[in-house]
C-alpha cells in the first residue's frame, strides 16, 4: 500500500512526516498518518513479540503499539510523557507506533527517491522503503509492511 | 441488471423467506392437526406470492414449482384432498425443495434436479387427475359456457343477491404468473358461480397480439359472503386486473368499475352517459345488469353498493370500450389510482382472514452494519459514562450533590439504552428452530426412521450473531440425536414405546442466558458401550473409575464415535468436540445428562448478546484483567497450608479433599516470576465445561460488572489465553480472559478454540 501510494500521486511531490527513532531519523507517507497523538501507558499482552507494547484505547477501539526502535533493532525506548504515537493505517487497520518525537512535514520531488542499496549488514535496512536527502541528511521512508507483526504469528 | 431492479429482487428474496417461515408455521400447524381453511389459505397464499413474485423476475423453475405445488394446496383448499400423513410429509419435502429453489435463485446457483423432479412428480401423482383436469378446462372454459346457463338461474330466491363481479386481467397480471384459473375457481369455492368468459376484445387474427390479455369475465356469484371476503381472492392481482364487484346484499346490480385512469376528463361532461352502454357487454348474460343500455341514474345507482367509488360511474367507460386493446394494458397512472380504490375492502379481508395478523407488527428492516454501529456507539457511551463517574469520584464531589445525582440517572439511562440495543440485535430463535425441522425430516429419511421434531420456546429472543453461530453446532447435535440417540423403530416397539421417536428442542431464558435443549426420547447413553470405545481407542485408561456423568462427557472427547458404522448421516469425523468448542467460542456451556431407556438431553447455555460480558475485574502482576463471571464457581482466599507442590513448577490447591491444579495467573500471562509465597493471595476457582476445576492466583478483585468486549482479533489477533479486550472506567485497556484458553494453554495442549476463531475483521 505504502508503495502504490507513492507512486500513485500524480504531481509527482511526496509529503513526509519526519520522526526520531532513536538516533535515527525516519519518515513515513503522510497519506498513511491518521493522527499523533502523545504516550499513554499500554496495557502489555502477553506472549506478545518483544516490539509489541501492547494496546491502548483510541477513542474506543483497540490499537496495537508497535515500539518502532525496538522493531528496528535498535533497543527498546525507554518510554517518557514526550513519547509519540504516530496512528497510520496499513491494510484497513490502524496501528500505534511508537518513535521519541515528530520532527517536520516534508515535501520532496518524486524522483529523489532512491531504493536503498542492498547491503544487508543493519537489521533496520529491511524496513527501509526508499532513502533520501533533506538538507544535508539522510531520510529513511520506512515500509509499513515490513513493520508490522505478520498476522501468522499471531493466528494461534 | 440495473441497481433499482436488484434491489428489488434483493428485497423479493427476503419476501422469500419470510413467506417460506410462513410457509413452515401452516405446515407444522396442519400436521399438527390444524385443519382450518384458514391455515391451508395461508400455506396456498405462501407458495402463491412467491410464484407471483418469481414470475417477475423470470425465475422460470421456481414458478415452475411453485405452481405446482400450488395447484397441489388448491386440491386441499378446495376441499377435494384431505392430507394424510405422507402428504404432509411431502408438503414438508416440497417446502424444502422451495427453499432450495429460492436461495438457489437467489445465488445464482443450480439445485439438485433430481430431488426437485422427484418432489415434482410426487406432488402431481397426488393431484391425481387434477392437474390434467386443469389442462382441459384452461381449453374448454370459455367457449362451451359463455351463453348457456344464464337464464335457467335466475336470480335465485335466496336471502341475497347475487354478486356480480367483472374481472378483466391486465397484461402484467399474466407476466407475473398468475393465473385467472385460480381466481375463477377460488371464487366458485364462495358459491354457486356462473362464469362467463368474454371474448369481445380478440381482434381477427392477424391484429392479434398474443401476449395481450384480451379476455374478461363476468361471474355471477351466488354467496353469503360479504364484498371484502371476495375481493379478498383477487388480493394477489390486486393493481394489475380491474375488477368491479356489485350486487349482493343491496341488491344493486350495477356496476363499479375501477379503471380510474381517465376520471377527470370524464366526470363532469355527459361522456359517460353515452358511452356507458358498451356494446360488447350487451352480448353478455341478461342477469348482469350492465348489459342493458345504461342511462346515468342506473350508473350512480350502481356507486351506492361499491365504497369508495364516488366517481366509478365516471370510469365506466373505460374497460368496457371494445375497440382496442389499449385501454386493457395498465398505465402508470392507472396502478396508485386502483390502489387506492381497493383500499376499504383490503384491510377487512386480511383481518378477517389471517390469523397472522396478530403476528405482523410493523417492523423496519434495518442494515444490520447500522445496528452494529450503534451498539458499537453505546459501548463507547458506556465507557465513557464509566470514565466520567470515575472523575467524579475522584473530585471528592459529596454524593448528595446534583452532579452526583445527576450522573447517578445518567448511569441508569445508559444502562436502559444498552439494554434496548442490545434487544434490537435480538432475535427470535423460530428461525434456527425451522432449519432444524428440516434437519430432523432429512435425518431420519435417511436412516429410516420416524421421527418428530417438537420446538418449544421458539419466541425466544438471543443476540443474532449467537443464532447465526449456533446452527452448524445444533444441526449436528440434532442428526446425532435422530441417528444414535433415537432406536431403530422396532427397537422402539419392542421397548414399548411409540414407533414414532420424538426430538424436543426447547429454548428458555434462565437467569440472563439462554438456555437450548436437545432431547431426545431413545435409549440413552450406553454408558458401558462409550466406556468400552474410549478405552479402546486410548482416550481413557483401562479399569479407570468413572462417575456416569464422567462417562457421558467422554462423548465430548475428540475422535470419539459411537456409531459402529459410519452413516452418511453423523460420523464424519466431526464429533461432539467440535459441537462443544463452537459453543464455548460463543461464551456457551454444554452439558449433557442420560437416562436409559427414557433419553438423552444436551443442554447448552449461553450469554444473550456477545457485546457485553458480565466480568470480575482482577489485578494481577501489575495489570488489571477480566475473568468472566461464568467461569467461576468460587473465590476463596489462599494459605500457604493449602498449596501441595506436585512437582517443579507444579502446585495443586488442595480444597476440600480434592486437589486443584493452580496456577499463578500473572506467571501464566508472563508478567512475573513465581512469587515465593502466595499466603493471602486471592484464589479463583474455575470450572471447565467437563466439569474439570482449576484455580487462578490473582492479586486481588476489584469489582464485578458490565464490560463492553472489544474484539482483538481484527486489531491485532488472536493471543493465547485471551478472549478479547474491554475499555474499564479509567479508559485503560483491560484483557478478558479466556480461562479455558489458557488453562490448556498452560498445560501445553494445543488451544481448541484458538485457530478456529474467525477474524471478525
Amino acid at each position: 500500500m505504502t508503495e502504490r501510494s507513492i507512486k500513485d500521486n500524480e504531481i509527482g511531490e511526496l509529503e513526509l512526516l519526519s520522526f526520531k527513532v532513536g538516533e535515527q531519523e525516519y519518515s513515513v507517507d503522510i497519506m498513511l498518518v491518521r493522527e499523533i497523538r502523545g504516550w499513554t501507558r499500554a496495557t502489555p499482552l502477553p506472549h506478545s513479540e518483544q516490539y509489541v507494547r501492547g494496546v491502548i484505547n483510541l477513542r474506543g477501539a483497540v490499537l496495537p503499539i508497535i515500539d518502532l526502535a525496538c522493531r528496528l533493532g535498535l533497543g527498546a525506548t525507554q518510554t517518557t510523557e514526550r513519547n509519540v504515537i504516530i496512528v497510520v493505517q496499513i491494510h484497513d487497520q490502524s496501528i500505534g507506533l511508537l518513535v521519541d518525537a515528530v520532527s517536520d512535514i516534508i515535501s520532496i520531488p518524486r524522483n529523489e527517491l532512491q531504493t536503498p542499496p542492498e547491503i544487508a549488514t543493519d537489521a533496520s535496512n529491511s524496513f527501509v522503503q526508499a532513502l533520501t536527502v533533506v538538507e544535508g541528511r539522510m531520510l529513511r521512508v520506512i515500509d509499513l509492511d515490513a513493520v508490522y507483526p505478520t498476522r501468522e504469528g499471531h493466528a494461534a | 441488471m440495473s441497481d433499482p431492479m436488484a434491489e428489488i429482487r434483493a428485497s423479493f428474496f427476503i419476501e422469500c423467506e419470510e413467506l417460506l417461515e410462513a410457509l413452515q408455521d401452516g405446515l407444522t400447524a396442519m400436521d399438527g392437526g390444524d385443519d382450518d381453511a384458514e391455515t391451508i389459505n395461508i400455506c396456498f397464499r405462501a407458495v402463491h406470492s412467491m410464484k407471483g413474485g418469481a414470475g417477475a423476475f423470470g425465475l422460470e423453475q421456481l414458478v415452475r414449482f411453485a405452481h405446482r405445488y400450488e395447484t397441489v394446496m388448491d386440491e386441499v383448499r378446495a376441499g377435494r384432498l384431505s392430507p394424510d400423513r405422507d402428504a404432509m410429509m411431502l408438503f414438508f419435502r416440497a417446502a424444502d425443495v422451495l427453499s432450495d429453489i429460492v436461495r438457489a435463485s437467489r445465488d445464482g446457483t443450480e439445485v439438485d434436479q433430481s430431488e426437485t423432479e422427484a418432489v415434482l412428480t410426487q406432488l402431481e401423482s397426488l393431484a391425481g387427475g387434477a392437474l390434467d383436469e386443469e389442462e382441459e378446462e384452461e381449453v374448454t372454459d370459455f367457449q362451451p359456457m359463455t351463453l348457456s346457463f344464464d337464464l335457467d338461474s335466475p336470480p335465485a330466491p335466496t336471502e341475497d343477491t347475487p354478486w356480480t363481479i367483472r374481472f378483466t386481467p391486465h397484461k402484467a397480471l399474466f407476466a407475473s404468473g398468475n393465473e385467472p384459473q385460480h381466481l375463477l375457481r377460488a371464487l366458485s369455492a364462495l358459491g354457486e358461480a356462473e362464469t362467463v368468459c368474454e371474448q369481445d376484445r380478440i381482434p381477427t387474427l392477424d391484429a392479434l397480439d398474443p401476449e395481450d390479455a384480451l379476455l374478461s369475465w363476468t361471474i355471477t356469484l351466488d354467496s353469503t359472503k360479504s364484498e371484502s371476503e371476495i375481493r379478498e381472492v383477487f388480493d394477489f392481482v390486486d393493481g394489475i386486473c380491474d375488477l368491479e364487484v356489485s350486487g349482493g346484499g343491496g341488491g344493486g346490480g350495477g356496476f363499479a368499475l375501477p379503471a380510474l385512469d381517465d376520471i377527470p376528463s370524464t366526470i363532469d361532461d355527459g361522456a359517460p352517459a353515452e358511452e356507458a352502454p358498451a356494446p360488447n357487454i350487451a352480448a353478455s348474460p341478461p342477469r348482469i345488469t350492465l348489459s342493458a343500455p345504461t342511462d346515468e341514474t342506473m350508473a350512480s345507482d350502481s356507486a351506492a353498493p361499491a365504497p369508495s367509488s364516488a366517481a366509478a360511474p365516471a370510469t365506466a367507460p373505460a374497460t368496457p370500450t371494445p375497440a382496442t386493446p389499449t385501454p386493457v394494458t395498465p398505465t402508470p397512472d392507472a396502478a396508485p389510482a386502483k390502489v387506492e380504490t381497493s383500499k376499504p375492502a383490503k384491510p377487512s379481508g386480511q383481518a378477517g382472514g389471517q390469523a397472522t395478523a396478530s403476528q405482523s407488527k410493523a417492523t423496519v428492516r434495518v442494515d444490520l452494519d447500522r445496528i452494529d454501529r450503534l451498539v458499537n456507539l453505546v459501548g463507547e457511551l458506556v465507557i465513557n459514562q464509566a470514565m466520567l463517574s470515575q472523575s467524579v469520584q475522584e473530585a471528592d464531589i459529596p454524593s448528595n450533590s446534583p452532579v452526583s445525582q445527576g450522573l447517578e440517572e445518567f448511569m441508569q439511562l445508559t444502562r436502559d439504552i444498552q439494554d434496548s440495543v442490545m434487544m434490537i440485535r435480538a432475535q427470535p430463535v423460530k428461525s434456527l428452530f425451522q432449519r432444524m425441522s428440516r434437519i430432523v425430516r432429512e435425518a431420519s429419511a435417511a436412516v429410516n426412521k420416524r421421527t418428530r421434531l417438537v420446538t418449544e420456546g421458539e419466541a425466544t429472543e438471543v443476540d443474532k450473531t449467537v443464532i447465526e453461530r449456533l446452527a452448524d453446532p445444533l444441526t449436528h447435535m440434532i442428526r446425532n440425536a435422530v441417528d444414535h440417540g433415537l432406536e431403530s423403530s422396532a427397537d422402539r416397539v419392542a421397548a414399548g414405546k411409540s414407533e414414532e421417536g420424538t426430538v424436543t428442542l426447547t429454548a428458555v431464558h434462565r437467569s440472563g442466558r439462554v438456555v437450548i435443549e436437545v432431547s431426545d426420547d431413545g435409549g440413552g447413553i450406553n454408558r458401558p458401550k462409550v466406556r468400552e470405545i474410549a478405552e479402546s481407542k486410548g482416550l481413557i485408561a483401562e479399569g479407570i473409575s468413572l462417575s456416569d456423568s464422567e462417562i457421558d462427557n467422554l462423548l465430548f472427547l475428540p475422535g470419539f464415535s459411537t456409531a459402529k458404522e459410519v452413516s452418511d448421516l453423523s460420523g464424519r469425523g466431526v464429533g461432539m468436540d467440535v459441537v462443544r468448542s463452537a459453543i464455548q467460542e460463543l461464551g456457551g456451556r454444554i452439558s449433557i445428562t442420560s437416562e436409559p431407556g427414557v433419553g438423552t438431553c444436551f443442554s447448552i447455555s449461553l450469554p444473550l448478546t456477545l457485546a457485553v460480558l458480565d466480568g470480575m475485574v482482577v489485578r494481577s502482576g501489575g495489570e488489571t484483567m477480566v475473568v468472566p463471571l461464568g467461569s467461576i464457581v468460587e473465590t476463596l482466599s489462599l494459605q500457604d497450608n493449602e498449596i501441595r507442590s506436585v512437582g517443579p513448577g507444579a502446585n495443586v490447591l488442595h480444597i476440600r479433599n480434592s486437589f486443584v491444579p493452580l496456577l499463578d495467573l500473572a506467571v501464566a500471562l508472563g508478567f512475573r516470576e513465581p512469587l515465593e509465597s502466595y499466603d493471602g493471595s486471592v484464589v479463583l476457582l474455575i470450572t471447565q465445561e467437563d466439569g474439570t476445576r482449576s484455580a487462578l492466583v490473582v492479586d486481588s478483585i476489584e469489582e464485578q460488572r458490565q464490560v463492553v468486549i472489544k474484539g482483538l482479533q481484527e486489531s491485532y489477533g488472536h493471543v493465547p489465553g485471551i478472549a478479547a479486550a474491554t475499555i474499564l472506567g479509567d479508559g485503560q485497556v483491560a484483557l478478558i480472559l479466556d480461562p479455558v484458553d489458557l488453562m490448556s494453554t498452560v498445560a501445553g495442549k494445543k488451544p481448541g478454540a484458538g485457530p478456529s476463531l474467525e477474524l471478525a475483521g
